[in-house]
């Protein structure tokens, strides 16, 4: 970024400073430790000058927002033209009670809406199947046929609000129940706005609801890029989620790397698929975590932009620049909160949310102080959204674009986070592509080496967490935490009864067979599924045809 | 008795948060116990048999989903029922401390909640575990 002479002067002058300033200072008060880290243990340097980012070049690697490398932002004038999306993910107990939190949520101000759905429901089960026993309703709202979806969305128009809908082996069961209350409201597919996780390689990483083995599991995910990009082009088709890898405990890089290294392995099995890349990359979306050490966060969003861009640029020749963009929406980190002291997360919360603003989210989650303890009860929720709409209103941050660019921290750090994450994926290539590499547990083994290392620096005293172990007091537990009602369980059996008796049985089982036929096909089964769904064929149906046409993913357990 | 505690981790119900249960496995191997970790959505019955067969002193149960209360007691029944008496049960997640006292009542030794040290778990088995 400079020219040779002035980057001498400023070697010249930066050893004087350290002859004559820094060695004196030294001598007379040490620094507090010897190594300073980022929470991802990357080593921080006392001072960062232009020869830290002298060998970037602006044009190329930093850029202008809204065009390639997009290191600066995805869209030109960023939060100046409208403010992230505020989009508090949440769902619990019934369809009823959630569709209740949804509406209090959009009248408070929050502008999209996140569905959380129950752990049967995000594995293909019914709540009448043995195995969702204890679950019903528990960390979602249980969702069982379209008669559920109907009552959640029941009052909200769906061409006014965009839906994020975290459900991945089952999503395009949930999908295909979302255009058809659609349609029962009179909206067309192509008005609608929204995305599905739908993202297979981190449950089976990190997260933990897969359904089916690799490959089919990839045909479903190709088959909804593809049936997306004709009947519901403003649908973003997939979040690749770094999210969970970041929780299960990976660094900032690993969390990059691997994220994008799933991300290839999407493009590349639609690019086998038949799919031209242009097509759906433009509604490929992405999901990260916001952690707490605030710098290396802002270079991680900027490093993943720019790589991305880089990948979709070079490696797989898309001509669109807006298949090169990485969007993304993120969640604060819920593995950083505690149960001790909880009103204490509240302030993680607001400086995890800045980070990742000040990196340019798309959209974003602010944890509730209560995450640690239970699922959140509505005053948490709320102290939750304020915080963003303090950052966006308040803070001044957002008047101007990618605010740190140009700090020789930042732009350091931009590129250190590049560079090692882009190792991960060479190496991810050379193990046979993401897949393979989680076939044999090396990203897992990758993650747990580095959950590992950070519990043990906690132990040791090496990292503080506050009120955990230091500044801790005696506490009284804390009250009023939401509790699910266990009778959700059987409510939720007596709702799938009345939709077994009420709807027409045959037709359901006739299309329950097209479907199966479609499955041991090669056919799109995206229309077979929405199909099925329309006459009420239940979640647990669906995906039960699926089960014995595709057979289960069995996780490889490593330690 | 000179041989290693041998230690049953396991993931009750369909959660798939196993970042704790992992690095709890490792801890109590690294304080030289023998671990066997279960993997993923085990079933009480599930967990009970491989508690068996694998002779283990300890099984520890983590859940993070909120159905501790329908999954915990259960396993310590499906024990009794086999006639294992002499398994020290414990268990961690996210559980609110209004349920530690049943979960206690129904035969889980001691709950451990987020923020606990691993060192306090590993002196918690050492000083409880029963062969």
């Amino acid at each position: 970024m400079y020219d040779k002479e002035k980057l001498s002067h400023i070697k010249e002058a930066r050893q004087q400073w350290e002859e004559n300033v820094l060695a004196k200072t030294l001598k007379k008060a040490p620094e507090s430790k010897e190594e300073f880290k980022t929470v991802s243990g990357s080593a921080v340097n006392r001072l960062y000058t232009p020869e830290d980012i002298a060998d970037i070049d602006y044009e190329n690697e930093i850029g202008y927002p809204g065009q390639y490398p997009f290191t600066r932002g995805y869209q030109p004038t960023m939060y100046r033209g409208k403010p992230w999306t505020m989009r508090m993910y949440a769902g619990f107990a019934t369809a009823e009670e959630s569709n209740e939190r949804y509406k209090y949520l959009v009248s408070q101000g929050s502008t999209g809406l996140s569905v959380a759905f129950d752990l049967p429901t995000q594995i293909g089960y019914d709540s009448d199947h043995p195995l969702a026993q204890g679950e019903v309703g528990k960390v979602g709202v249980a969702i069982d046929s379209l008669k559920d979806m109907e009552i959640l969305f029941d009052g909200i128009p769906l061409d006014k609000v965009s839906t994020s809908m975290t459900i991945n082996a089952p999503a395009a069961v949930l999908l295909a129940m979302y255009i058809a209350v659609a349609e029962k409201q009179g909206v067309t597919p192509d008005k609608l706005r929204g995305t599905i996780q739908n993202d297979i390689l981190k449950e089976y990483i990190a997260r933990g609801t897969y359904i089916f083995p690799t490959e089919p599991s990839m045909r479903l995910i190709t088959n909804i890029f593809e049936y997306c990009s004709k009947e519901v082009p403003k649908w973003n088709t997939i979040s690749i989620s770094g999210y969970h890898i970041r929780e299960a405990g990976s660094t900032a890089a690993q969390e990059v790397g691997f994220t994008l290294a799933d991300g290839i392995a999407y493009v590349d099995a639609a690019i086998k698929a038949g799919l031209d890349v242009d097509t759906f990359a433009p509604r490929l979306s992405f999901f990260f975590n916001s952690h707490n050490d605030l710098f290396e966060e802002v270079a991680k969003f900027r490093a993943a932009r720019r790589l991305w861009a880089k990948i979709m640029k070079d490696r797989f020749k898309a001509k669109d620049e807006k298949s090169m963009m990485l969007k993304f929406h993120t969640q604060t980190a819920g593995c950083t909160l505690t149960a001790q002291q909880p009103d204490n997360n509240i302030i993680r919360v607001a400086m995890q949310a800045l980070a990742a603003v000040l990196g340019g989210t798309q959209s974003l989650h602010t944890n509730s102080r209560d995450e640690a303890l239970a699922l959140p009860t509505t005053d948490s929720v709320t102290i939750a959204l304020r915080t963003q709409q303090i950052i966006a209103s308040e803070t001044g941050v957002t008047n101007t674009v990618d605010p740190l660019a140009g700090s020789y921290y930042i732009e350091a750090k931009t590129k250190e986070i590049e560079e090692e994450a882009m190792k991960y994926i060479t190496k991810i290539d050379e193990l046979g592509g993401a897949a393979r590499a989680i076939d044999l547990g090396y990203i897992q083994k990758e993650i747990s080496d580095s959950a590992y290392k950070y519990q043990m620096e906690i132990e040791s005293l090496d990292r503080i967490v506050v009120g955990v172990n230091k500044y801790q007091v005696e506490e009284e537990p804390p009250k009023g935490l939401l509790k699910v009602d266990p009778v959700v369980g059987e409510m939720q059996k007596k709702k799938i009864e009345d939709t077994k008796a009420q709807r027409n049985n045959a037709l359901v089982n006739e299309k329950l067979e097209s479907l199966r036929k479609a499955c041991e096909g090669t056919e799109n089964v995206m229309p077979f599924i929405l199909d099925a769904v329309r006459e009420y064929a239940t979640l647990g149906e669906i995906c039960g045809v699926m089960r014995e046409v595709f057979g289960e993913y069995e996780q490889a357990v490593l330690l | 008795m000179n041989r290693p505690i041998r230690v049953l981790i396991a993931k009750p119900g369909l959660d798939g948060h196993d970042r704790g249960a992992k690095v709890i496995a490792r801890a109590l191997r690294d304080a030289g116990m023998e671990v066997i970790y279960t993997g993923l959505r085990q079933t009480p019955e599930q967990i009970v048999a491989t508690a068996v067969q694998e002779d283990v002193d300890v099984v520890g149960m983590s859940i993070l989903s909120g159905a501790h209360n329908h999954l915990f007691p259960r396993v310590a029944e499906l024990l009794k029922e086999q006639g294992v008496d002499d398994v020290l049960i414990i268990g961690g997640g996210v559980i609110p401390d209004d349920d530690i006292q049943g979960l206690k009542e129904a035969g889980i030794k001691e709950i451990f909640t987020p923020g606990t040290e691993t060192s306090k778990m590993i002196e918690f088995i050492k000083n409880n575990v029963r062969r």
